[in-house]
């Protein structure tokens, strides 16, 4: 075990706090350092790619779970991996893909650990089709405050009150993950521009139909007839008897560029915004074509360039994404008219639709799910946020905790409905209040008052 | 706790009968803030304050402190944050201004104990629990008298120079310890402090403090001027040499 003071941040880099960050290299030395917290208490963090502040725990302790990290079984007759928590996607994918397997669900970056994608259930471009990551879950253990590891099974209440329960209940410690098998290391991706948000939406429609992977980029700064214009990407497994001759799976990603030093805080501004979403969409074939591409270059795009957050300056940035039910498509239209009206730019906004949800927190409902990186040095920023998330409560859809770091609390209950059944299982296992996050002070998640 | 846009959720104010903290508090409160503290000499004239305040549906506590008589300075903090829990910003307003002029002598000693001392000796616990909690600001209220002393209220700048480079220093040492401190340094500010003056230029009302206050919260700013042009001025004015700055009518 080691510990050190930290001053800790989530991906988006605004609001750190200190706190004792204690890497333990076993799961006897996590249940030791979890009995021994104080006060404060304690939360997991794996790498820290939440956005907002859900792995921060100021004062306190914080459990950084990347040592945990072994490949413990694989089984190739039932497509399945038994991993401890703190094993990142990258590495699984490392091992995996070779062997003629992928995860059953990604987001958007592979340095993620399996504990945080079970945590904060995340999803990926199937999520249409296959859900969110804790439906590929067979069983997770989990160590409760009590210093017990409770093995829990989809069926467990308490599994469902873990997955997308941003690290409320316990810390996970290890999961028996099913897997997706491939037979090529190639994406067959089709891409078509819409011209605009109508369009954007009827492609997606019919995308969802055919293609198990799909996502559109939309311009959030082209206004007028072209507000919503934008990219829409379907993608497959290649087979191996596809065009162009897919090779074996393979999983190569290319060595990764660096942001070595942290920007000017103006560099990504309303200008700079504009003309990146110009050139994204110009450089997009004007027709429906279809080409290959790597898994790396498909899946994690923004991967391939190390500590891309930095570009965002000192004051950092924040990751606004919500999802609306489908018939309240209408927000998303609202959503990007205020933002343009503010001249709120968005250097990627990332429009998916989702399938049912899983677990009583998790982020995914049946819906349109929009997300955007905006500076956060942006004036006037906070009330256009506020007044957002008012909208997207009243259409029954919510924000995702895992990419928050600047709602209110007063509106959780309304975002998400299962709140009080969620309260009841995490006060069951955790009935001293151990397991604390800054996001969970701060949103009054775990019901005590906002503070 | 404070969010990514620097929006806070509980503010403790010490000097809380300050027309320039009350107007932070009901900015704040219009924001996040949910828990507000107020700590004053003469709870009575606090209270009016509070009542208004309260209406907005925050929870308000109004405590008494005496920054004068240090003995008492940390079981009231203490006791603030045992209340409360978690407080996201420590507002430093207490002080006075002094009678200026050739009174300056007999109040010097007096001044140096209410905006200097006495606020020092108050912050020091206050930041022993913003460190244990790992985050907070702590946001002092200077003046640009802290920068150049004027004949006119040398005494005033000596004691609010004396809390303003503590504060900075402070500042610098806790650097990567979750919390920060910000020194606010209006120019002349329109209050009930100031109504017996004549304004200078470039006066500011308080509100227009609590304004840049909270920016400046948002920024995390180290260093903010109100209005901002006074940094100028202000620099102007530490350059000058002495035989000039003595003659100028200021």
């Amino acid at each position: 075990v080691t510990a050190a003071p930290a001053l800790l941040s989530g991906w988006g880099r605004t609001a750190a706090t200190r706190a004792t960050l204690v890497r333990p290299a076993s799961v006897d030395a996590l249940r030791e350092a979890l009995l021994a917290v104080d006060g404060r208490g304690a939360v997991a963090r794996g790498l820290g790619r939440a956005y907002g502040d859900a792995a921060q725990n100021g004062g306190g302790t914080v459990l950084g779970l990347d040592r945990l990290d072994r490949l413990e079984r694989f089984d190739a007759d039932a497509g399945e991996v038994v991993a401890e928590a703190g094993l990142s996607l990258e590495r699984l994918l490392r091992t995996v893909v070779p062997l003629g397997f992928f995860v059953a669900v990604t987001p958007g970056t592979r340095h993620v650990t399996v504990g945080g994608a079970i945590a904060a259930d995340v999803h990926g471009k199937n999520h249409h089709r296959d859900g969110s990551f804790s439906r590929h879950v067979r069983w997770l253990e989990l160590l409760t405050p009590d210093g017990r590891v409770r093995r829990l099974e989809p069926s467990d209440p308490l599994f469902g009150a873990t997955a997308g329960g941003m690290g409320l209940t316990g810390v996970i410690t290890r999961a028996a993950l099913r897997l997706l098998p491939i037979r090529t290391g190639d994406m067959r991706v089709t891409t078509e521009r819409g011209r605009d948000l109508d369009e954007v939406v009827a492609l997606l429609e019919a995308g969802d139909r055919e293609a198990r992977y799909s996502v559109a980029w939309v311009d959030c700064l082209a206004g007028g007839d072209r507000l919503g214009r934008g990219v829409v990407m379907l993608g497959d497994h290649a087979e191996p008897g596809d065009r162009d001759a897919a090779g074996p799976p393979a999983f190569a990603p290319a060595s990764r560029l660096g942001i070595p030093v942290q920007a000017p805080a103006k560099l990504l501004n309303t200008w700079t915004a504009r003309a990146f979403n110009a050139v994204w969409f110009a450089k997009a074939p004007r027709r429906r074509r279809e080409h290959r591409e790597s898994l790396g270059a498909f899946f994690h795009p923004l991967d391939g360039v190390r500590d891309w957050n930095r570009l965002y300056g000192r004051t950092g940035f924040v990751q606004y994404q919500f999802v609306v039910p489908f018939d309240r498509a209408d927000v998303l239209r609202s959503t990007l008219e205020r933002l343009g009206r503010e001249r709120i730019g968005s250097f990627l906004a990332v429009l998916k639709r989702f399938g049912p949800g899983t677990g009583l927190l998790s982020f995914p409902m049946p819906g349109w799910t929009l997300a955007m990186d905006i500076p956060a040095n942006v004036p006037g920023l906070p009330g256009v946020l506020d007044a957002l998330d008012e909208q997207v409560a009243g259409a029954g859809g919510r924000v995702y905790l895992a990419k928050d770091s600047r709602a209110s609390g007063r509106l959780l209950g309304r975002m998400y409905p299962e709140l009080d059944r969620w309260r009841a299982l995490q006060r069951e296992c955790d009935p001293g209040g151990v397991m604390r996050s800054d996001l969970a002070r701060r949103l009054g998640l775990t019901g005590e008052p906002a503070a | 706790m404070r969010d990514a846009l620097g929006s806070v959720q509980s503010v403790l104010v010490l000097g809380g009968t300050s027309e320039i903290a009350q107007a932070v508090v009901r900015r704040l409160v219009a924001d996040r803030v949910r828990t507000v503290v107020l700590a004053a000499r003469d709870v009575a004239r606090a209270e009016p304050a509070a009542a208004e305040l309260r209406s907005g549906g925050a929870t308000f506590e109004v405590v008494e402190l005496d920054v004068t008589r240090l003995e008492t300075h940390r079981d009231v903090i203490d006791a603030a944050f045992d209340r409360h829990g978690d407080l996201d910003v420590v507002l430093v307003a207490a002080g006075a201004l002094g009678r200026g002029g050739d009174d300056q002598l007999d109040d010097a000693a007096e001044l140096m104990l209410v905006n200097a001392t006495g606020p020092i000796s108050c912050v020091v616990p206050a930041v022993e629990r913003l460190r244990r909690q790992g985050h907070g600001s702590l946001v002092v209220l200077s003046s640009v008298a802290a920068e150049r002393p004027r004949a006119s209220n040398y005494a005033y700048g000596a004691s609010k120079a004396g809390l303003d480079a503590f504060a900075r220093g402070l500042g610098d040492v806790l650097r990567g310890s979750g919390v920060d401190v910000m020194v606010v340094r209006p120019g002349f500010v329109r209050t009930r402090m100031t109504r017996h003056l004549d304004a200078a230029p470039l006066s500011v009302d308080a509100d227009t403090v609590a304004e840049a206050v909270v920016d400046g919260l948002r920024r995390r700013a180290a260093i903010v001027h109100v209005p901002a042009a006074m940094r100028w001025v202000m620099l102007v004015l530490r350059l000058l040499p002495g035989a000039i700055f003595r003659r100028l009518p200021i």
